[in-house]
């Protein structure tokens, strides 16, 4: 029972955090090669807040607006980026991040922060939680892309200057789904913090970032239940069948390489022309 | 005055594109620019809608100097443009295209936009649209299933949308055949209202001359006339201009 709870608990987190990569990638196409930052910055905000007496469900609000102001800031600067260069601009955020945090003392250093304390409720109580959180950010994202807002997204997404023309104030648009994302991010990370009870700056690297993005493309960039979906079931793949946590990149490497030729559109994609041929 | 521009110059490098051009367009005129190729027409154009910055000068709209202010901003102000290489959302139908651009108002604040759900009156005015620039048939098709003559009334619908006081069409005839172009030059004519305004720049000069009651002329970025079209066109510098030294 209690693996069953460990494997669910990491489910229900890396679905929050691939959903909330999904609000600046896939809504608003903004490629970001730097997500595992915010799931980093609200780790270590939650990690910190919990050691210093506050409870887990209040540290979670601080994590996702540290996290979401940050992912302002970054939005901010990469404004006036787009494409590849955003992307490398968004890869450097996730070094600075890890460089950052190694040198810090006050955060663990190269250490890292451990002895985390547990959710008070105990791991079904973390794992309540971390459901509730997934269901509601799957909840609000399912809202946004029926909202204008998500009508805006699209827009920004297909074609960024056709969007301006039409009216659409693109910077704010694209700051709004920065902020969403990595507030989103934020709880995600302090979340995973109590469920592993110590993270180290090598848990927010780059491959975190890339294995995030590998389950948004895979699941259908955009699609809110594709890529949960695939959030889900990559991220407890390895914790089912050990071989894979070896290979964890590579496999992911080529369900990437596989959906790029197969179904550019993921998982989401493929169903969707299965239902077009079968009509 | 609807659109004042002032002395603008615009600089790409060492090229001057725009030399101290000036123009002011009044309520409930159509006004079409012409120029042989290289005249500047679309970057003064570009100019007015805020795609480019001009490196001096100023434009002033309904009053407001809008010379630093983004096209979004502009639009949302009362400018609508439509450009000359056809740039439809291609993600997006026909009828969901122009219903973006009706909504777009309500885009102004993204906080608006996120409490706002339904669609269905910009759907609904979307197909209306497009019924009057003559494409409502094809409005749930998507823009990669439809010919270029469809995707310019796009445009047009998608510029109407926005419920513009000033709207910039940029060559709306290019690669229209002699019978549509002359539909689409009698749809853009009936457009101009008391309260809005074209600027049309356009090669096909039959059709400009035909529809369009004053013209400016411009060559090598600067200025060269501006008037009633019959008397632009009896000028001998515009004849020179379109047709070279020796024809007149």
């Amino acid at each position: 029972m209690a693996y069953e709870v460990i494997l669910l608990t990491t489910m229900a987190i890396m679905v929050l955090f691939a959903l909330s990569l999904n609000v600046i990638t896939g809504f608003c196409g903004q490629v970001s090669l730097g997500h595992a930052a915010f799931y980093g910055i609200g780790a270590y905000v939650g990690a910190m807040l919990t050691k210093a007496g506050w409870p887990l469900l209040i540290a979670l609000l601080p994590a996702a607006g540290i996290a979401g102001l940050i992912g302002f800031f970054v939005g901010l600067m990469s404004l006036r980026v787009r494409h590849d260069f955003l992307a490398i601009t968004t890869m450097g955020i996730a070094f600075l991040f890890v460089g950052f945090v190694r040198k810090q003392e006050w955060l663990g250093g190269e250490i890292g922060i451990s002895g985390i304390p547990a959710f008070g409720f105990g791991r079904i109580g973390l794992l309540v939680v971390a459901l509730a959180c997934a269901g509601l950010f799957a909840a609000v994202t399912v809202y946004l892309k029926r909202s204008w807002m998500g009508f805006g997204f699209d827009s920004i997404a297909d074609d960024e200057d056709t969007a301006r023309i039409l009216g659409i104030d693109v910077p704010r648009f694209k700051l709004w789904a920065f902020v969403i994302g990595t507030a989103g991010a934020g709880v995600a990370g302090a979340l995973y913090a109590h469920h592993v009870r110590y993270i180290g700056p090598d848990s927010f690297g780059f491959v975190e970032s890339v294995t995030v993005l590998a389950m948004v493309i895979i699941g259908g960039i955009g699609s809110v239940w594709a890529v949960a979906l695939a959030a889900a079931v990559l991220s407890v793949l390895p914790l089912w069948f050990q071989f894979i946590d070896d290979y964890k990149l590579l496999i992911y490497g080529l369900l990437v390489f596989a959906v790029m030729r197969f179904s550019p559109n993921g998982i989401a994609g493929a169903l969707q022309s299965f239902r077009r041929r079968l009509r | 005055m609807l659109l004042s521009v002032s002395d603008v110059t615009v600089q790409f490098g060492g090229v001057t594109a725009v030399a101290d051009l000036s123009l002011q367009v009044d309520r409930g005129e159509l006004i079409g620019i012409i120029g042989p190729n290289g005249a500047g027409k679309t970057t003064l154009m570009r100019v007015i809608s805020g795609l480019v910055r001009p490196t001096s000068g100023s434009i002033l709209l309904n009053g407001q100097d809008v010379t630093g202010w983004t096209i979004d901003r502009r639009v949302r102000s009362g400018l609508a443009l439509a450009q000359q290489i056809v740039k439809p959302l291609a993600t997006f139908t026909l009828a969901e295209n122009v219903a973006l651009a009706c909504g777009s108002r309500r885009m102004g604040s993204p906080w608006q936009a996120m409490t706002t759900v339904d669609r269905n009156a910009e759907l609904q005015r979307g197909r209306e649209l497009l019924e009057l620039v003559g494409i409502a048939a094809a409005a749930d098709d998507y823009p990669s299933a439809v010919p270029l003559g469809y995707l310019k009334c796009l445009e047009l619908a998608r510029a109407l949308a926005l419920e513009p006081e000033l709207i910039l069409l940029d060559e709306p005839l290019a690669g229209l055949n002699q019978a549509e172009a002359a539909q689409m030059a009698d749809r853009i004519a009936s457009l101009v209202t008391e309260s809005r305004s074209i600027i049309l720049i356009e090669h096909n000069l039959r059709e400009v001359i035909r529809i369009c009651p004053k013209l400016f002329v411009q060559d090598q970025g600067r200025y060269l006339d501006f008037g009633a079209t019959e008397e632009v066109m009896a000028n001998p510098k515009v004849r020179a201009a379109y047709l070279g030294e020796g024809a007149i």
